[in-house]
C-alpha cells in the first residue's frame, strides 16, 4: 500500500483534469460545471429557507403607534420641569404576549393644562437622557448631547443630530395619554421605527 | 497558467485578478489539493457516500446556525420559540423540517457509508486510525441526534431523553455524577437546556469539524480503497480480493485499467447524489409540513407515547428484555463490547479468515439491530394503549398549537399555562381521573377509554343541554343507565314521577314538557346554545311558568325562582350553570342539592378532591360539549375558552 499522491507533479490547470483517455477536456468542462450545479442546487433548499427565517423580522413592522395612558395629570408636578414616567402596555415579543409591561419612559412637561412628552431615547445614539442635577437641561451620560428642557440642542457642539424625539399628547379627563413610539437614531430626520 | 497580458495593457482583467489573488494567497494550490485526487479505476458512483455524509453535514451547520438564530434554551421559551419558528416565521418550518429530516438522513448515510467501509475492507492497514475516526465520528452523530431531540422540549423529546440520562445515571461510580452535570442538576429545568443546547450546538459540532478533517485527510492520504469492491464487481469472492490486497501491492489488482480524477468526474457523481439526499430530505419536508412539534413537556403529565426517534428504537427495544438489575448488561455492557468488537476490526481483519468474520459481525449487528426496530414498531402498532397514547399525544400538540395562535398568545410563563388552564385538555382527564369511577361521558371515560366498571351514576355528556333532560325526563330513559338506573334515586321520588305522572301526558302535555325543558337548559346558559336559547326566549318563558303547573309540577320538590312546595330536590333555579354545577361538584350533599338524601357523590371540594381550579376546569369542559358523538366543534371550543376565563 504505497499509493502516492501526485499533487505536487499535477499541472496547474485544474478545469483539465479529466484523465480518462481519450476524453476531450470540453467534456470535463462539462462535468465540472454540472458538479458545481448540482453542489449549488443542493444547497438551495437550505441557504433560501436559513436566510427567510434570518429575514423575517423585516417582514415584522409593530404597527400604528397606539395611545397609551401615561400618568394622571394630577401626578405630573406643574412646574415646568420635564419628570420621567414609565410606558406599561402589552407587548407582544416574538412568541409572548405580555401584560401591562414597561416597554419604555417618557418625560412629561406641565404647565398649566399642557403638557409636553419627550421620549427617553437620545436621538443621537439611543441611550437614556437623563435631566441634568442641577434641573437646567438635558444630557446623554453617553456622548454629552446636550438638549433644553424643552428638548431642543440647545450647545453647537452637542453630537445628536436634531432634537429630542417630541411625542403626541392627549389629555382624557384627568388621564394623559402618550402616542409611545421610538424613532430612528442618527439622523437629522425624525422618522418613526417601522 | 493563465497567459500574461500584453505589456502596456493595464486594464483591470479577471485573469489577471485572478493571478494578484493567487500571488497574494496561493489559492490554487489549495485548490489543487482539494480537487486534484488520483482515483485508481476510475470515478465510481459507488464511492459517493462520504461526499453525501459530508453535505449532509454541511447542510446541518446551515440550518443548525439559522435555527439558533430564533431558538431559546430555556424550560419557558424552548418549546414557544420552536413553535415560533415552526408556525410564525416565514420559512421556518422548511428550516426546521429540513434540519429534522437531513439528521435522518445521515444516520442513514452513515450507516452505509460504515457498511461500505466493512464491505470493502478499508478498515485495514493502513487505515486503522481513519477507521476509528469513523467509529468516533458515529458516536458524535448519534450524540447530536441525542441531545437535538431534546431541544423542543415537547413531551416526546422531554421523556425520552429522561429515560437516556436515567440509563446514563446507572453508569457505575460516576453515574449519578454524570446525570447530574448532564441535567444541570436533580431536575430538569433550564440548565439542562442550556447544557443540551451548548452541546448540541458548540461542543459536539466542534470535535465533529475536528474529526472530520482528521477523516478527510488521512483519507486523502491513503486513497480510495477498491479491491474488495471491484474484485466483487469482477465476479470474484470479496475475501479472494482482499486477500489478494493483503499482498501489499494495488499495482498488483488485475482489473486496474486506468485512473480517474476526483475532480471532475467523482466531484460529479457526488453533487449529483447530493442533490438527490436532499431531494429526498425535501420531499419527506414537504410531505409532512415541517417537523413535528408535541406538546409541552409537563413532569406532571404522564406521556405513555413516549419513544425515541426510529434510529435508537432498537436500544429501546433492546432494553425490555433486561429485568430489573441487569439493565446495565443491556445498556452498556453489551453495546460497549459490541464497539469495541467493531473498533477492533482493523486487526480481527488480519487473520485468515478475518475479513469474513468482521462482514459476518457487521452484518449481524444491523440484522440484529433491524430485526429490534422491527420488532418494538410492531408490538407498538399491536398494543391498544399505546396507539391511544400515541392518538391523545397528537390532539394535546395540536391543542397547544390552536391555543398558542390564540388571540391571548403565549405567556410569559410559556406555553404550559395555556394548556393547563385549558378547560378541553384539563376536562376530560380530570374526569377520567375523578368521576369515571362511577359517571361515563357519552359511554367512555372522558378520554375516549372504556370504563373499568359498568357506570353507577350518570351519563354526564350534554349535562343540561335540551337533549340531555329530555332524556332524563322521558319515562323510558329515566330508570336506565344513562341517568338514574345505577343510583339509590332508581326507586326514588323522581323516578317514580317520571315513570307515573309524564307517562301519562297528553300531546298538549307533552308539548308543554317540551317547553319546560327548553326553560330548565336556559338556567345553564351553555355557551353551545346561546343561539337556540336566544331565539325561542318565548317558549322559555312559557316553559318556567309550566314548571309549577299541573301535570308536571317540578316545584313539588324543587325549588324554581324562590317557589317550592317542600325541597326534596336539587334547586333548579340555575340548574346546570357554571355556578350551579360549580357548587353541586364541591358538595352534592348541601341542602342546595341532594341534601341527607345524597348517594355516592363525593365532596369534591371540602374534601379536597378536586381544587378550585380544577372544578373550574371540569365545569367548562362539561358545559362545553355536545351530545351524541361529541364532535365538539372549533367554535364550541373557543366558547368553552373564553367561558372558562374569569
Amino acid at each position: 500500500m504505497n499509493r502516492k499522491r501526485q499533487v505536487a507533479d499535477e499541472p496547474l490547470v485544474v478545469e483539465e483534469g479529466s484523465a480518462e483517455p481519450g476524453s476531450a477536456p470540453r467534456r470535463g468542462f462539462l462535468a465540472g460545471i454540472g458538479a458545481v450545479a448540482a453542489a449549488g442546487l443542493a444547497l438551495v433548499a437550505p441557504l433560501w429557507s436559513g436566510v427567510r427565517v434570518a429575514l423575517d423580522p423585516l417582514g415584522r413592522s409593530s404597527g400604528e403607534a397606539d395611545l397609551i395612558p401615561v400618568a394622571k395629570l394630577a401626578a405630573i408636578p406643574d412646574d415646568g420641569i420635564p419628570h420621567k414616567f414609565r410606558v406599561v402596555t402589552d407587548r407582544v415579543d416574538a412568541w409572548n404576549t405580555h401584560r401591562q409591561l414597561p416597554v419604555g419612559a417618557v418625560y412629561l412637561r406641565r404647565s398649566g393644562d399642557s403638557v409636553e412628552a419627550l421620549n427617553v431615547v437620545c436621538p443621537h445614539a439611543g441611550c437614556f437622557v437623563n435631566v441634568a442635577a442641577d434641573r437646567s437641561r438635558f444630557v446623554c451620560p453617553c456622548h454629552k448631547s446636550s438638549f433644553d428642557l424643552s428638548g431642543a440642542v440647545n450647545d453647537p457642539a452637542s453630537p445628536s443630530p436634531r432634537d429630542m424625539d417630541t411625542l403626541d399628547v392627549e389629555i382624557r379627563g384627568d388621564d394623559v395619554w402618550v402616542r409611545f413610539q421610538n424613532f430612528l437614531p442618527g439622523r437629522a430626520e425624525k422618522e418613526p421605527v417601522a | 497558467m493563465t497567459p500574461q497580458p500584453p505589456p502596456g495593457d493595464s486594464a483591470l482583467s479577471i485573469p489577471r485578478l485572478l493571478d494578484w489573488l493567487d500571488h497574494r494567497t496561493g489559492y490554487r494550490r489549495l485548490l489543487r489539493l482539494a480537487l486534484v485526487e488520483s482515483i485508481p479505476g476510475g470515478a465510481k458512483w459507488r464511492y459517493v457516500w462520504g461526499s453525501t455524509l459530508t453535505f449532509a453535514i454541511v447542510v446541518q451547520f446551515i440550518t443548525g446556525i439559522a435555527l439558533w438564530a430564533a431558538y431559546s434554551p430555556n424550560a419557558q421559551g424552548a418549546w414557544e420559540s420552536v413553535y415560533y419558528i415552526e408556525n410564525v416565521m416565514a420559512g421556518g418550518w422548511m428550516l426546521r423540517g429540513i434540519h429534522h429530516y437531513m439528521a435522518h438522513a445521515t444516520m442513514v448515510l452513515l450507516v452505509l457509508h460504515l457498511m461500505q467501509v466493512v464491505v470493502a475492507g478499508a478498515y485495514k492497514a493502513p487505515r486503522e486510525v481513519n477507521f476509528w475516526f469513523g467509529v468516533a465520528l458515529l458516536h458524535l452523530v448519534l450524540g447530536l441526534l441525542l441531545t437535538g431531540y431534546l431541544l423542543p422540549w415537547d413531551q416526546k423529546g422531554y421523556w425520552a431523553t429522561k429515560v437516556t440520562t436515567s440509563i446514563a445515571s446507572i453508569t457505575p461510580l460516576i453515574g449519578p455524577a454524570l446525570q447530574e452535570v448532564l441535567v444541570g442538576g436533580p431536575d430538569y429545568g433550564h440548565l439542562t437546556l442550556t447544557r443540551f443546547f451548548a452541546l448540541h450546538a458548540g461542543i459536539l459540532p466542534g470535535a465533529l469539524i475536528a474529526l472530520i478533517a482528521a477523516h478527510v485527510y488521512l483519507f486523502r492520504r491513503h486513497g480510495v480503497t477498491t479491491g474488495g469492491l471491484r474484485a466483487q464487481m469482477d465476479g470474484s469472492g470479496p475475501g479472494d480480493a482482499v486477500e489478494g490486497e493483503e499482498g501489499g501491492d494495488p499495482d498488483a489488482a488485475p482489473t486496474r485499467v486506468s485512473t480517474g480524477q476526483f475532480w471532475p468526474d467523482q466531484a460529479l457523481r457526488d453533487a449529483v447524489a447530493c442533490l438527490a439526499v436532499m431531494a429526498a430530505v425535501l420531499y419527506l419536508v414537504i410531505r409532512s409540513g415541517g417537523a413535528p412539534l408535541g406538546a409541552p413537556a409537563d413532569a406532571s403529565e404522564p406521556f405513555a407515547a413516549a419513544r425515541p426517534e426510529w434510529y435508537f428504537m432498537f436500544l429501546f427495544q433492546w432494553l425490555k428484555y433486561f429485568p430489573a438489575g441487569t439493565e446495565i448488561i443491556g445498556a452498556l455492557v453489551i453495546p460497549g463490547v459490541v464497539v469495541t468488537l467493531v473498533a477492533l476490526m482493523p486487526f480481527a481483519g488480519k487473520w485468515r479468515l478475518g475479513h469474513r468474520f468482521n462482514l459476518g459481525f457487521t452484518g449481524a449487528v444491523l440484522a440484529g439491530i433491524g430485526l429490534l426496530t422491527l420488532q418494538a414498531y410492531i408490538q407498538d402498532g399491536a398494543d391498544p394503549d399505546f396507539v391511544a397514547a400515541h392518538e391523545a399525544a397528537e390532539a394535546d400538540a395540536a391543542r397547544a398549537a390552536e391555543l398558542a395562535a390564540g388571540p391571548d398568545g403565549i405567556p410569559p410563563t410559556g406555553a404550559l399555562t395555556l394548556l393547563r388552564n385549558d378547560p378541553l385538555t384539563q376536562g376530560p382527564r380530570l374526569f377520567a381521573e375523578r368521576c369515571a369511577s362511577c359517571h361515563s361521558y357519552d359511554g367512555h371515560d372522558g378520554l375516549g377509554g372504556e370504563l373499568a366498571e359498568a357506570p353507577t351514576a350518570a351519563d354526564l355528556a350534554g349535562f343540561a343541554s335540551r337533549e340531555w333532560l329530555a332524556g332524563l325526563l322521558d319515562p323510558d330513559r329515566v330508570a336506565t343507565p344513562e341517568y338514574f338506573g345505577g343510583t339509590a334515586f332508581a326507586r326514588g321520588r323522581m323516578v317514580r314521577m317520571v315513570q307515573s305522572r309524564l307517562a301519562g301526558l297528553d300531546d298538549a302535555g307533552r308539548a308543554d314538557l317540551a317547553k319546560v325543558v327548553k326553560a330548565l337548559s336556559a338556567e345553564a346558559a351553555l355557551p353551545h346554545q346561546a343561539e337556540a336559547d336566544e331565539a325561542e326566549r318565548a317558549e322559555i318563558a312559557e316553559g318556567a311558568e309550566l314548571l309549577s303547573a299541573e301535570g308536571i309540577g317540578c316545584t313539588e320538590c324543587h325549588e324554581w325562582r324562590g317557589t317550592v312546595e317542600r325541597s326534596l330536590g336539587p334547586v333548579l333555579t340555575g340548574f346546570g350553570s357554571r355556578e350551579w354545577l360549580e357548587a353541586f361538584i364541591r358538595d352534592a350533599s348541601h341542602p342546595r342539592f341532594y341534601g341527607e338524601r345524597n348517594d355516592r357523590m363525593p365532596a369534591f371540594g371540602p374534601d379536597e378532591i378536586l381544587s378550585e381550579v380544577e372544578i373550574g376546569l371540569l365545569v367548562g369542559w362539561l358545559r362545553g360539549g355536545g351530545v351524541g358523538g361529541h364532535s365538539v366543534t372549533a367554535e364550541g371550543l373557543e366558547l368553552v375558552r373564553h367561558a372558562a376565563q374569569p
